[in-house]
């Protein structure tokens, strides 16, 4: 996947999590916090999720990476090249 | 069959737990004694009527669209639209004292308005209480041992009014008497005051009926007549659980909604030395309910109200009482009083009062038919004073006890509201066996599915 793809599935993950978001206006380099209602629970759900769908792993000390549109996108890339290689 | 998770209870905890683990793919089971859902929100159905056992009302309504709050992170936790639930908020409710009676509806404003209105000289120091609370971070203990009155007491000091407002909070969540843990107040204020009422129109069968189709669309499993004997230890981890059959069921980790008491004594453990805190002990704080089916809409006879919490004392009393039922206060809750598109078919009124622990379980079946009778009959009389008088519009009447209760949740003394010291962490003795729904905490319709959610996050997801 490349960097749009992987963005279009965190979207798709936002938008089952926060349904009630407008995420068409979400800047990539502003903490996703600051845009949209996500509390802690939330921000969990879309690691769940990227676990549940795609089978990364992400550990508890790269959450830090998760948290603007941008910094998932450049953090996933590279393992979500890895995981449609094998998949 | 190995489950990742198994789950004692299908009442809101359990269930909201199950479809938090099953959405995230874990074999997981939900094992319910009764042979119905629901546990302490339950209902049933006699002489062709539909009776809810519990809800009164859902608690911590915010209308739809509200990004925040309780309801909001329910839903977004389970995948749930805001419609699922159909609620309907409430049309407005009282607190009723001796000479003082405080409206108070989903808008804040109102309450505030009445204290104004009623104790003028309190209202500055109800702002501030409420300014205070407005910042709690809700759910956080910071001191275990601080309770609400010495709180309510910093801001205000006219004791009835500290009474009055006590009164719904306590009514609707404390398990200790005359006074409750400060946390467990902030969360209730919370809930009631600055959140409110609603109800699905069908009662709390729909919410009920939305979890388990949920939960079994997901894969999730659910067992009814499976009531957990024991659970099985290797040291301190458990490794399964046997059911009454004697069937053994095998699991990584147990969620248990029975109770901290209960779970610990299935798990034939009492808390080992050390960090052990202080013993826990069972609930004494239980009720009964007399439930009047009218033949016309309470609204008609002039009850427009929602819930009345009254006290027929100045000093409201809230204790296990000595006699079987205290007259001396109650909740008068009705259905009908929702703001529906649709009236209810039938109206009804709910009357409940604090009830005897120990009374109410005697086995004597024609003793107890008979007291049921006797106490509906009184409880209604003690209740006259705060709605009109419906008798003659009785065409039906039920009792639930807490030998009811107990009959359908296990909870020892049918005790509602569950263990006086909360077990917020969750944990216990065992290192894979974890408390949700009432004896972790959280409390309401909304606040067990949260707290079956939490626990689930925290200790079967989060460490997976």
């Amino acid at each position: 996947m490349n960097a749009e793809e992987v963005r279009q599935v965190l979207l798709d993950i936002l938008s089952r999590i926060v349904p009630d978001e407008d995420l068409s206006g979400l800047q990539d380099s502003v903490p996703f916090r600051e845009q949209i209602e996500l509390d802690s629970m939330d921000f969990l759900d879309i690691v769940m999720e990227l676990r549940k769908q795609y089978r990364i792993q992400i550990p508890e000390e790269d959450y830090a990476h998760m948290n603007t549109m941008g910094g998932a996108v450049s953090y996933l890339v590279p393992l979500m090249k890895s995981v449609s290689a094998t998949a | 069959m190995r489950y990742d998770t198994l789950i004692i209870g299908a009442g809101l905890s359990g269930l909201a737990a199950g479809i938090r683990l099953a959405h995230f793919e874990q074999a997981v089971c939900v094992l319910e004694r009764h042979t119905t859902i629901g546990g302490l929100n339950s209902f049933y159905r006699l002489r062709h009527r539909n009776y809810d056992v519990g809800l009164h009302a859902v608690t911590n309504f915010t209308p739809k669209g509200t990004k925040t709050g309780p309801l909001s992170r329910l839903l977004r936790q389970l995948r749930f639209a805001w419609d699922d639930f159909q609620l309907v908020p409430q049309v407005g409710s009282r607190v009723d004292f001796p000479g003082k009676s405080l409206r108070f509806n989903n808008d804040f404003e109102l309450l505030t308005s009445q204290v104004a209105a009623e104790f003028p000289a309190q209202v500055d120091g109800f702002r501030q209480l409420a300014e205070f609370l407005a910042a709690q971070e809700l759910g956080v203990v910071t001191d275990p041992d601080l309770t609400a009155r010495p709180v309510l007491q910093r801001y205000l000091s006219d004791p009835l009014l500290i009474d009055m407002l006590l009164c719904p909070l306590m009514f609707y969540g404390s398990p200790t008497p005359d006074d409750m843990e400060f946390t467990q107040f902030a969360i209730m204020w919370h809930s009631i005051y600055r959140e409110g009422f609603a109800r699905p129109r069908e009662g709390v069968r729909l919410i009920m009926r939305q979890l388990v189709k949920r939960y079994r669309e997901l894969g999730g499993e659910l067992r009814l007549r499976a009531g957990v004997k024991s659970i099985l230890r290797d040291g301190a981890r458990a490794v399964g659980v046997e059911l009454d059959n004697g069937e053994i069921l095998e699991a990584d980790r147990i969620l248990s909604s029975a109770g901290l008491v209960e779970t610990l004594a299935l798990c034939g453990t009492q808390p080992e030395v050390g960090e052990a805190p202080p013993r826990p002990a069972p609930g004494e704080i239980t009720f009964v309910e007399t439930i009047h089916t009218l033949d016309c809409q309470p609204a008609d006879l002039g009850h427009p109200e929602t819930i009345v919490f009254y006290s027929n004392r100045p000093d409201f009393r809230y204790a296990n009482p000595a006699a079987p039922c205290d007259l001396d206060s109650g909740i008068i809750c009705s259905p009908n009083n929702f703001q529906y598109d649709e009236p209810l078919e039938e109206g009804a009124i709910r009357i409940t009062a604090l009830a005897n622990k120990d009374y109410w379980m005697q086995s004597d079946e024609a003793a107890y038919t008979a007291a049921k009778q006797h106490w509906s009959d009184q409880i209604t009389q003690a209740a006259s004073g705060h709605v009109p008088d419906f008798r003659a519009r009785t065409v039906d009447t039920d009792m639930f006890t807490p030998r009811t209760i107990r009959k359908f949740t296990g909870h020892i003394n049918g005790c509602v509201y569950g263990a006086p010291r909360k077990c917020w962490e969750g944990t216990t003795p065992l290192e894979n066996v974890y408390i949700c729904g009432t004896d972790q905490g959280f409390l309401g319709i909304i606040g067990s599915m949260l707290s079956g959610i939490g626990i689930a996050n925290r200790y079967a997801l989060r460490a997976t």
